[in-house]
């Protein structure tokens, strides 16, 4: 709960939050635009693969693309592979500053160690996974336009025409849920893991490999309860 | 001065500080020594706060740190500055943004002031001009001065390094034990060193404790150390090669 309490200086704690929003969101760009295209092209192709048939109109894979992206393949797999990257990174981070006793600094300084240290990432992350899922949505259906077009399977007009149709802003909201308790999961349980860090190299190591485990298995299990809940 | 009153800490079953009582004057450099694995580091945690004492009790003039509420304790680690034995500098940060660290968090200095302060810090310890470099760009004596000048960034009134000079070449160990000397006197801070290194004992040392088996063994002036009578002590001193 030390991690709550009033932060010793509320001007650094908003400046290592703007920092720590610059490496988990803009750090994480590049790789959440590749995933989200391929993802969207991968998945257009496959539902036409599925779907070939006279009788389904060709829209109706702009629809289950769309919706696939939104309700499951943009915020969960996002979070996924955030988890490896942003989770591995938090974890080695602070389990380095463990091992060679700069926390202990920070401690006898009088700061509260584990909110200076992990109170940014959280906040951090729960500002800008949630932006990366969308950024994610979006450009799923970009992939998917793009693959639909460049295979001949169906044009822009005829995807867009299934994703409106089926569009509900529910399914939105459902994704933002979901990205902020992603979020949630990855910074707390990276930050835990590097934050009782005992040992040296090998068990910073150690910590961030259980950091990226342990959240992949919370953001399964939590997607699973989340659909149960709220869809 | 810092007061220790009957300090006893365990690991489970291993008692390792069997009931230590001491005094540390101010304005003193006061030296802990002792056989690696004896208890000086863990008494040191201790003092700062990173170990809690399973009895007994730490008082910083009059103000017992192991019964403080957590704010209290905040306000008397403000007046701690500590050396790590591997520095412990912030390896993100540039020089003067280590230094800078407390002065950003416990005043309301203006960003002049705080380099200024920085500045007079770095001379202080002899490292002017290199502000801006990474801990990862300085050699480990550097660090060590860095570490100073960041303990005594705030107007602290007690000093604790742990071992100070490992790692250190000759002529670098000297020339911290110099400045911890210096910086001891011109602040009146109460400075406690753990250390085994017996030239820095004999080279800056006011007053000196042995630590042995987790228990006071011995404690006097520097000047009496030869002289201590203690068997256990003066097989210690032996070893060193410095009697």
């Amino acid at each position: 709960m030390g991690m709550f309490s009033k932060p010793e200086k509320l001007g650094v704690y908003i400046d290592r939050t703007i920092t720590e929003m610059n490496n988990i969101g803009i750090g994480s760009l590049a790789i959440v635009v590749i995933i989200a295209v391929f993802q969207g092209a991968v998945t257009t192709l496959q539902i036409a693969y599925q779907l070939i048939s006279p009788l389904i109109s060709k829209p109706v894979i702009g629809s289950i693309v769309s919706d696939s992206s939104m309700l499951e393949l943009a915020p969960t797999i996002t979070c996924l592979v955030l988890a490896g990257k942003v989770g591995s990174h938090i974890a080695s981070e602070i389990g380095t500053m463990r091992v060679s006793e700069q926390i202990d600094a920070l401690e006898v300084m009088g700061i509260n160690s584990s909110g200076y240290l992990a109170l940014p990432k959280i906040i951090a992350g729960l500002i800008m996974i949630p932006c990366l899922v969308i950024i994610s949505i979006f450009l799923s259906n970009a992939g998917g336009i793009l693959a639909g077009e460049a295979s001949g399977i169906l044009t822009s007009e005829e995807y867009l025409q299934g994703a409106r149709a089926s569009f509900l802003p529910y399914n939105l909201f459902f994704a933002l849920i979901k990205a902020f308790t992603y979020a949630f999961i990855i910074t707390t349980v990276s930050s835990f893991h590097g934050y009782t860090t005992r040992g040296g190299a090998l068990e910073v190591g150690a910590s961030s490999t259980k950091a990226v485990v342990y959240s992949a298995v919370a953001i399964l299990f939590s997607d699973y309860l989340l659909a149960q809940l709220l869809l | 001065m810092i007061e220790l009153k009957d300090i006893h800490k365990s690991f489970g079953d291993v008692e390792i500080l069997k009931g230590i009582n001491a005094k540390f004057e101010t304005g003193k450099v006061n030296l802990v020594i002792g056989s690696s694995g004896h208890g000086k580091s863990i008494m040191m945690k201790c003092m700062v706060g990173l170990e809690t004492p399973t009895s007994g009790s730490v008082i910083y003039d009059n103000r017992d740190f192991t019964h403080l509420e957590y704010r209290q304790l905040r306000e008397v680690r403000k007046e701690i500055g500590m050396l790590f034995q591997g520095t412990a500098l912030f390896d993100s940060l540039t020089v003067e943004q280590n230094v800078e660290f407390t002065l950003k968090m416990f005043t309301n200095m203006t960003p002049a002031e705080r380099k200024d302060r920085v500045d007079f810090c770095l001379e202080q310890v002899d490292m002017p001009g290199i502000n801006q470099k990474f801990p990862s760009e300085i050699s480990g004596g550097m660090k060590k001065r860095v570490g100073i000048a960041r303990a005594i960034a705030l107007d602290i009134k007690y000093l604790f390094c742990d071992e100070p000079n490992s790692g250190l070449d000759p002529v670098t160990s000297r020339l911290i034990d110099e400045l911890l000397k210096s910086i001891t006197e011109e602040f009146k801070i109460t400075t406690i060193i753990n250390t085994h290194d017996m030239k820095t004992v004999f080279d800056i040392g006011d007053d000196v404790i042995f630590i042995y088996e987790g228990n006071n063994e011995w404690s006097g002036k520097v000047k009496d150390i030869k002289t201590s009578g203690n068997e256990i002590l003066t097989r210690f001193i032996e070893a060193s090669q410095f009697h």
